[in-house]
């Protein structure tokens, strides 16, 4: 016997499917686990970055960002971003999803932030737009200070991001040891960095649970009801694994005191790298500074 | 060490000073013993875990851990890091007890807090990643675990300190079948090389295997029965009534079963062999 599937055309009354605010939560929290796993998947593969000491990489490039971050010519960054480019063609990473994870929201962000300063910052006009009452004018040197600073953190956030996908998040934390953070700083940063996992995995199940159960669209209010509830529900788990944690850790011989184990050695061509990074960051301030 | 490892002379814990977890609790462990601790849940079993492994202070009583008393252990350092030596505690949730980046992080962490030297400590990491069959997993991190690989590495962060006796919480909970199988062999291991095993579990099928003396905590948070392991499991009414089994949920003889009644009926006794058979 077979039973003929109800017709699934739209009448003109219904409308069209939104997801809701819990729905795009519940995507973003997801999109946010897989891409850590993403990260880790790309620092596990043998690339030029990935056969490199952490700490070398952490060094290089935090070298790197201050040279950038210094620089006032766009030549100079440009030069920087093409460095950027080669290391990430060299270390198998995947170069659409690197550029689109920079620059689709990066334009936008520090577009925002530097708008005003094409109208204010200035005194060579460049094009007058009318605009209600007022002429906003564009002035070229305001414009070429707004694309400088959007190239500025463009350069930046890819030099941040090529380190993240290139080295394994424990390593980057072992590394901060090198720059004298506290080894009891760091270990508050890796156990964060590891529950928030499982928070987060609690909050999917908690949203996909209630997903299940329900069978008509909620108001906002009710949804925002809802998210304070959980909330609540998150922080009294936390608070009770938080105690199950630390009995864990002085159940292994914890007393406030922190040892780590590191176990990098450098080779030559750490060394190698360690020194043109430098080299890198200071020939950029230096050709900033002369041109 | 000639007297028991462990000796409760009614023992009380109350959570907050108010929920009683634990009542009168008279109990002595010899070394080398193998001993399953059976309870429902919420009877009080990882409470009691806890207690030997000095995380918890008796409410009321007193609880002698490798011969001395372990009142005030919490806040001597130096014998709080001897006897955390000695005595391991795997936890029933591994999320707890991982709280590393990564695994090899996690097993290299007591090592290091009892101050040996590093060339020890990354000795001691392989040895126990190597028991545990998981030494492809050492740099990996805890959330990219399967529920059975995290077992096995929230074991190995305790095999590294090399206790004389390990205290293992539901060490089979929430597994598949062969992964569960895989951890039953791991802790009969463990107990061939001569360390004291106290395993709390509820599930009656592996309790032959990993134990030779069974300790049952009933409901109301007493010692109910502490014996051989098959002078206990042939108790149905004694299991029946710490909440171990269902009289229509059950074991007969070597046989475990499940099948529908009407309520309140039960079969008798020659259906019961009928079945098993």
């Amino acid at each position: 016997m077979s039973i003929a599937a109800p017709a699934l055309n739209r009448t003109p009354r219904q409308k069209r499917y939104r997801p809701s605010f819990v729905e795009k939560t519940l995507a973003g929290i997801s999109a946010g686990v897989e891409q850590a796993v993403f990260s880790e998947e790309n620092a596990r593969r043998d690339g030029l970055l990935q056969r490199r000491d952490p700490r070398v990489k952490l060094v290089a490039f935090i070298a790197l960002i201050v040279a950038v971050g210094l620089s006032r010519e766009w030549q100079v960054m440009l030069a920087l971003y093409a460095v950027v480019l080669a290391l990430a063609a060299l270390s198998a990473i995947e170069m659409r999803s690197f550029l689109k994870r920079v620059w689709l929201g990066i334009p936008l962000f520090s577009g925002v932030v530097v708008l005003p300063s094409i109208f204010f910052v200035g005194q060579h006009a460049l094009v007058t737009v009318p605009f209600g009452f007022f002429d906003l004018t564009v002035h070229s040197d305001g414009l070429r200070a707004a694309g400088i600073f959007v190239l500025r953190v463009g350069v930046s956030v890819s030099l941040a991001i090529l380190l993240i996908l290139t080295t394994k998040w424990a390593d980057i934390l072992k590394s901060l040891r090198v720059l004298r953070v506290p080894s009891v700083f760091v270990l508050v940063l890796a156990m964060t960095y590891r529950y928030i996992f499982l928070v987060l995995h609690s909050v999917n199940g908690m949203f996909l649970a209630r997903k299940s159960r329900i069978v008509a669209r909620t108001s906002g209010r009710e949804q925002r009801w809802w998210i304070v509830a959980t909330i609540g529900v998150l922080m009294s788990r936390s608070f009770r694994m938080s105690d199950d944690v630390y009995q864990a850790m002085v159940a292994r011989g914890f007393s406030n005191r922190m040892r780590t184990l590191d176990d990098y050695s450098m080779v030559a061509a750490d060394w190698l790298m360690l020194a043109a990074g430098i080299a890198v960051a200071a020939l950029a301030m230096y050709a900033g500074w002369m041109l | 060490m000639s007297g028991p490892i462990f000796d409760l002379r009614d023992v009380r814990y109350r959570y907050q000073g108010k929920h009683l977890a634990l009542d009168g609790i008279d109990l002595k462990v010899q070394p080398g013993e193998r001993i399953a601790v059976l309870g429902a849940n919420g009877s009080g079993k990882s409470t009691l875990l806890k207690l030997l492994d000095g995380l918890l202070p008796a409410t009321t009583g007193e609880i002698y851990g490798l011969g001395e008393d372990m009142a005030g252990l919490d806040r001597d350092v130096e014998r709080a890091h001897e006897f955390h030596r000695r005595v391991g505690l795997v936890f029933q949730d591994p999320d707890v007890q991982l709280f590393s980046p990564t695994v090899g992080d996690d097993v290299a962490f007591g090592p290091l807090q009892l101050d040996l030297p590093l060339k020890e400590v990354r000795s001691r990491v392989e040895g126990a990643l190597e028991e545990m069959g998981i030494p492809h997993l050492r740099d990996r991190a805890p959330f990219e675990l399967s529920g059975g690989e995290k077992k096995r590495a929230a074991i190995a962060s305790v095999l590294s300190l090399d206790p004389d006796v390990i205290l293992l919480d539901e060490p089979t909970a929430s597994l598949d079948p062969r992964t569960k199988w895989v951890l039953v062999n791991l802790v009969v291991k463990l107990g061939a090389q001569g360390r004291t095993l106290i395993t709390a579990t509820h599930e009656l099928d592996i309790v032959p295997i990993i134990a030779d003396r069974v300790v049952v905590i009933g409901e109301d948070r007493r010692v109910l029965a502490d014996g051989p392991v098959d002078e206990v499991l042939d108790n149905d009414p004694l299991l029946i009534e710490a909440n171990l089994i269902h009289e229509h949920l059950h074991r007969h003889a070597p046989v475990v079963h499940a099948h529908g009644h009407e309520p309140g009926s039960h079969h008798g006794e020659e259906e019961a062999i009928e079945q098993a058979g």
